[in-house]
């Protein structure tokens, strides 16, 4: 069969091949073009919680460490006022197979793909999920490919993705190394197309459903041994998933109280599909040329209904800059005396800064860590940064510039982070719902169902609904 | 030109979209430059380098493009030392 592959053909085909790869209708969940039963979506899956630790236990996934990091929780009440200080609390997700919390995530996908009988999985990410899904197909007896974004136009690849390629051939997956931009979703596409494969897509109900049990194990973990809930979990933001899937963990545990808060690298300015701009930035996800987007608008993705709603559940988000992060990742290794690689050093600098304002008694949890080694080590970082020509230094982490320079601070104290205020993100999330259906069309189920998915209640809504007219 | 042996592990290259082709609403910048993807497999017959070749891949699918690399590694590292790192936290010190 010849079918018609140029670009809007495929996309043309989008939803055809993906109720064909995911097994899931999205339309029986649609109320309305702007609102969905998102609980049922999600209860559809159809897993207990006992189901979801069950499965993950076949394949390595969970039970990871909980430390406290004692000399580091020391740093930070050193220079915090009398009283103040939390204790910081790590959830060593590198421990998981395949190096990071995103175990948890490709884990219920392979299930669910081996348990319907597909031959393999796909996904297309430049992140550690890759290697989770090559991982966890490779103890499922599944084929598995990764498409991902690798290089700009010369060839060159940022040593953290070269990286995560090297680890997904490693457990056998087929891995697509494409240039940048958005095409990877076509790529995705046509591969699904070709092999028939399960899409073991990052923002699937099962995909979410998987990192629940993060959050049920930190409010046992923290409760065993502090007789308490956790007061804030901070999680690195991305595409949303992780934030998601731990605060739903937590609400199923009863941690009702605990402050969720999201964070991300800044990296203002620097334009995400741009081959210039892709190899300037020193990290390659958690950042908030993911993160804003995401959160704004969570339906972007390569499923219709996103189970990755992250203003469903963020209390805050914290912005670090890149600089901030390398200083508390250097200080990890040498007052912790443990080497993790990105990701869960985002949320710990924004803990760092958090712990400080926070009551001595008070506990953040630090809720992943990832593995560290050549290519995703900060100082691979940091000297590839300065062979595209980023000015790397030591000073005020405020003279930051995303792409220009990376100003390591040169004290504890000069880690501040920044805030993103939500009430101006949640306003970007009406507008683009706005721009589905009108905001004078929108039902009261419509208004309902939007509030809620930005932490809010109808009576917000009606608020701030003529900010959104204006 | 010299063939390389079938069963020899390499990469190959193949243009996915030409710029015409791409994705309307890209930048400038990476509209003006091929949609490439790199993957790598063993050779099913010999091949030479430039010229098109066949690989079986890991998982055995079989795939065509142009021949670029034999023996693909990976060379990535820890990078030069950043001696601004070094000092950091020293003798315990925030």
């Amino acid at each position: 069969m010849n079918r018609d592959m140029s670009y809007a053909a495929v996309m043309a085909r989008k939803n055809e091949i993906m109720k064909a790869s995911l097994g899931i209708d999205f339309s029986a969940y649609e109320q309305s073009p702007v609102c969905f039963d998102y609980e049922r979506m999600m209860r559809d899956t159809g897993f207990s919680h006992d189901d979801l630790v069950r499965i993950q236990r076949e394949t390595k996934v969970g039970d990871t460490p909980l430390f406290e990091l004692r000399n580091l929780t020391e740093a930070v009440r050193k220079i915090s006022a009398a009283g103040k200080g939390a204790t910081i609390l790590l959830k060593d997700e590198a421990a998981n197979a395949s190096g990071s919390f995103k175990a948890r995530r490709a884990s219920i996908s392979c299930y669910e793909a081996k348990r319907r009988g597909f031959a393999g999985v796909a996904t297309a990410t430049s992140g550690n999920y890759g290697a989770a899904v090559a991982s966890q197909a490779a103890q499922r007896g599944l084929k598995c490919i990764v498409l991902q974004e690798v290089y700009d136009s010369r060839g060159v690849g940022q040593p953290e993705i070269v990286e995560k390629g090297r680890k997904c051939e490693a457990f056998g997956a087929e891995v697509h190394k494409l240039t940048v931009g958005p095409e990877l979703f076509y790529c995705l596409l046509t591969t699904l197309e070709e092999t028939g494969f399960f899409n073991a897509s990052l923002y699937t109900p099962f995909g979410i459903r998987g990192i629940e049990t993060l959050g049920t194990e930190i409010a046992a973990q923290v409760r065993a041994r502090y007789q308490r809930d956790p007061d804030a979990v901070i999680v690195t933001h991305a595409g949303g998933g992780n934030l998601t899937g731990t605060a739903r963990g937590l609400i199923a545990a009863g941690a009702l109280k605990t402050r969720i808060v999201a964070c991300s690298v800044d990296l203002s300015g620097l334009h995400m599909a741009s081959d210039h701009d892709f190899n300037r930035k020193s990290f390659t996800t958690g950042h908030t040329g993911f993160g804003v987007p995401f959160a704004t608008w969570p339906d972007r993705t390569d499923v219709p209904r996103n189970a990755a709603r992250s203003m469903r559940y963020m209390d805050e988000y914290r912005l670090v800059m890149q600089g901030e992060v390398f200083y508390v990742t250097e200080l990890l290794a040498k007052l912790e005396g443990i080497e993790r690689g990105p990701a869960g050093n985002t949320s710990l600098t924004a803990a760092v800064a958090m712990a400080r304002e926070m009551d001595r008694d008070q506990i953040v949890v630090v809720q992943e860590t990832e593995y560290t080694g050549a290519g995703k080590h900060h100082n691979s970082q940091l000297a590839f940064a300065r062979s595209m020509g980023i000015e790397v230094r030591r000073g005020d982490p405020r003279e930051n510039i995303p792409g220009k320079n990376i100003v390591i601070p040169e004290r504890l104290d000069q880690v501040t982070g920044h805030d993103q205020p939500l009430e101006k993100l949640r306003l970007s999330y009406l507008k683009n719902a706005a721009k589905v259906v009108p905001a004078e069309q929108w039902t009261a189920a419509d208004k309902a169902f939007l509030a809620a998915d930005v932490k809010r209640d109808s009576a917000w809504l009606e608020s701030v609904l003529p900010q959104l007219k204006a | 030109m010299n063939k390389i042996p079938a069963e020899t592990w390499v990469e190959i290259e193949q243009v996915i979209l030409t710029p015409a082709q791409r994705a309307p609403g890209i930048p400038d910048d990476t509209r003006a430059t091929p949609y490439v993807r790199r993957i790598s497999g063993f050779l099913t017959a010999p091949a030479a380098v430039g010229g098109e070749a066949t690989i079986r891949t890991l998982i055995g699918r079989t795939l065509t493009g142009t021949l670029r690399v034999v023996n693909p590694s990976y060379t990535h590292s820890f990078g030069d030392t950043v001696p601004e790192l070094l000092k950091i936290g020293l003798g315990g010190q925030a």
